[in-house]
């Protein structure tokens, strides 16, 4: 496990208003574009592709994971 | 077209036009009463670049080959254009490299643009010290052309015209003497059955043959359309690779210029999955683009027009039974990166060579189970580029075009990005570092030139004169020693004469290095038979790196087989046998 999923933000309240604030008054494409580059950013100062494939695991599992319980929903509706 | 080959001394002199040179039909001797009394050893099948190449390299190995070919004429269209190094190095081998690039436009340095800025530049061979440069630009034609009268000067090679491969039937024991294959080939005076060992087909992505055989292809087809605008201009553009994203003269799509000789250019333009092929094929469609790219002024003709779509897939194996594939038979990769006609070109070197050994009986039947097996993993590793430059250029959802852009948008400011921006990643000779046939590194080396790489060239001095290094290995097994300061000892010299005994016969080469050039000026004649090079510049020492003493086998398609830090005839023999696939290394 290289990839750190403890506490390490110095300011996460601050960090998180200004990932927030990143975004303001642009529309879905520029955030879109925006979210993009910063992934591409953070990537590149990670560096380590271990680190990098732990990440992109976790992302993919936790949207799937929502994906699978609308469908769990979706299904128990039917029923 | 008897002629050709008196015209030919000067043919670009003379203005040879190979687009429209037509080869004569004659009709064989099997069809002229005599029935064929054995098997002829290889029979080629297509007279592309990869056939041609094919049947020459077997023809100057000593087997007899038969090459025919369902056409009588040459490629159509400029189509491959841009053949790279390693298929240099190997036309050189050949016999043609020279004229290839005497006739080509030489380049090194690719730049890419998104809308009309400069976001990337790469260089190819930032380093000196090669003979060959990283690409030549050169229509499909002249390099069939340049192959075929190369072709024609070896006894042992007969080409056939109009002879279309309809059957195929094998029979035999798989492995054994007796296993053979029996075409059918259909000629202007009908049909009749052709016998071989050992069939290479090298019929083209819709090889006949493996249609024949019932096999099959497997990969993804892009749905994406290109242009090919080839257009004659006199024009001042660098003699680089440009490549747009997104101009201002062909906005949301990709532009690809490239010099040819002769004052072509081919531009290649993005046009996306519904465009009408037909209607866009119309000079009335074409000018315009064109003109967008050019300016209102611009005079030019077109020169060929084609519209494409492409696939990146390949036959599970390469081998079946006495027929081997190569080429774009076996396999097809997009355009981006030119890894189609110079990945066919590396199956020609691999397969020639091993096809002679077996067929002269210093090698198993399975070393042609080694063809497939290297030549399918260097097939995935330019299918993996392949696919990867597609993806790039060619977004297949939304989230993937969000990123594209993101990166060409990085780009522009950020160095780390520039990495990532990807219009092709340009043929490189596969490195076949998982080959059974290697020998596995017993002492440290740095550097590029592990077991399974193909050889590096560098500069050398053979009789006090300037030289290539790679003009001096392969065509048969070479060892190659380093030799220092303090010369040779004896125990070496034992060595090598042991290896010149053996029963592979192996050429050797001593690269002696720049500081050494007064104390073994006499090894000409105390090593009777080796070529004697001077590493006058240090750079064969530094990328192979090199001490004195350490010994390289190299195999006769010039890639790096074994090496030591020290030469023992016996560890040498081991590995040439393992080279072979022959008798108690397994």
């Amino acid at each position: 496990m290289t990839l750190n999923t403890q506490p390490n933000l110095a300011r996460p309240d601050d960090f998180y208003e200004a990932l927030i604030d990143m975004h303001r008054d642009f529309d879905d494409a520029q955030s879109q574009s925006a979210n993009a580059q910063l992934i591409l950013l953070l990537a590149n100062h990670i560096g380590d592709h271990a680190t990098l494939l732990e990440a992109m695991q976790h992302a993919r599992a936790g949207a799937a994971q929502a994906g699978g319980k609308q469908q769990g929903a979706a299904a128990s509706f039917d029923a | 077209m008897q002629s050709v080959h008196s015209v030919e001394m000067d043919g670009d002199k003379m203005g040879i036009n190979y687009q429209t040179l037509s080869f004569e039909y004659q009709p064989c001797r099997e069809q002229q009463g005599g029935t064929q009394a054995t098997a002829y050893p290889v029979i080629v099948v297509g007279a592309g670049p990869v056939g041609l190449a094919t049947a020459i390299d077997v023809a100057q190995q000593g087997v007899p080959v038969v090459l025919v070919d369902d056409d009588c004429s040459l490629s159509t269209g400029s189509r491959a254009i841009c053949f790279s190094k390693r298929s240099l190095d190997i036309f050189d081998r050949l016999g043609c490299g020279q004229r290839m690039v005497d006739k080509g436009i030489s380049w090194n340095v690719g730049k890419v643009f998104l809308k009309d800025e400069l976001v990337y530049t790469f260089n190819l061979l930032p380093e000196s010290g090669h003979n060959r440069p990283a690409f030549i630009n050169l229509q499909q034609y002249y390099v069939e052309g340049y192959l075929l009268e190369r072709a024609r000067e070896l006894p042992n090679l007969e080409i056939r015209w109009k002879s279309k491969v309809v059957g195929i039937r094998q029979d035999g024991t798989l492995g054994d003497d007796d296993a053979n294959v029996t075409l059918t080939v259909e000629t202007p005076d009908g049909q009749y059955p052709l016998c071989g060992r050992y069939v290479v087909a090298a019929d083209g992505s819709r090889s006949p043959i493996r249609n024949l055989m019932g096999l099959d292809t497997h990969g993804r087809t892009f749905k994406d359309r290109f242009l090919i605008a080839d257009v004659k201009m006199e024009a001042e553009f660098p003699t680089e690779r440009w490549f747009w994203f997104d101009p201002p003269f062909h906005p949301n799509q990709s532009v690809l210029l490239h010099r040819q000789p002769d004052n072509v250019w081919r531009i290649d333009f993005q046009l996306g999955w519904d465009a009408d092929p037909a209607l866009e094929k119309t000079p009335e469609r074409v000018i315009p683009r064109v003109r967008a790219l050019l300016g209102p002024e611009a005079k030019f003709e077109l020169e060929w027009v084609s519209v494409y779509t492409f696939s990146c897939l390949r036959m599970d194996r390469f081998r079946h039974g006495n027929v081997l594939f190569a080429g774009d038979s076996a396999h097809g990769v997009s355009p981006f990166g030119a890894r189609g006609a110079n990945s066919g070109v590396q199956d020609a070197e691999n397969l020639a060579w091993k096809l002679a050994m077996v067929l002269s009986g210093r090698a198993s039947d399975a070393l042609l189970d080694t063809y497939a097996s290297e030549r399918e993993s260097a097939a995935d590793e330019n299918i993996r580029h392949s696919t990867r430059s597609t993806d790039f250029i060619t977004p297949k959802s939304a989230v993937s075009r969000v990123f594209r852009d993101a990166v060409l948008k990085l780009a522009r400011d950020h160095a780390f990005a520039r990495q990532l921006v990807n219009s092709g990643r340009l043929s490189v000779p596969a490195v076949l570092r998982d080959s059974a046939l290697n020998t596995a590194d017993s002492e440290r080396f740095a550097g590029q030139m592990v077991p399974g790489a193909a050889c590096c060239d560098a500069p050398v001095r053979l009789g006090g004169q300037p030289a290539w290094l790679l003009q001096q290995l392969g065509q048969q097994f070479t060892g190659m020693l380093f030799c220092g300061a303090g010369g040779i000892d004896e125990a070496t010299c034992d060595a090598l004469q042991a290896l010149r005994r053996g029963a592979i016969p192996l050429k050797l080469v001593v690269l002696v290095s720049a500081d050494a050039a007064e104390g073994v000026s006499a090894l000409d004649v105390a090593l009777s038979g080796a070529t004697v090079l001077h590493d006058t510049e240090g750079l064969a020492k530094t990328r192979y790196d090199a001490t004195p003493g350490a010994f390289y086998l190299i195999r006769p398609d010039q890639h790096v087989c074994a090496r030591w830090r020290r030469l023992d005839a016996g560890r040498v023999e081991q590995a040439l046998k393992r080279a072979l696939c022959v008798g108690g290394t397994a």
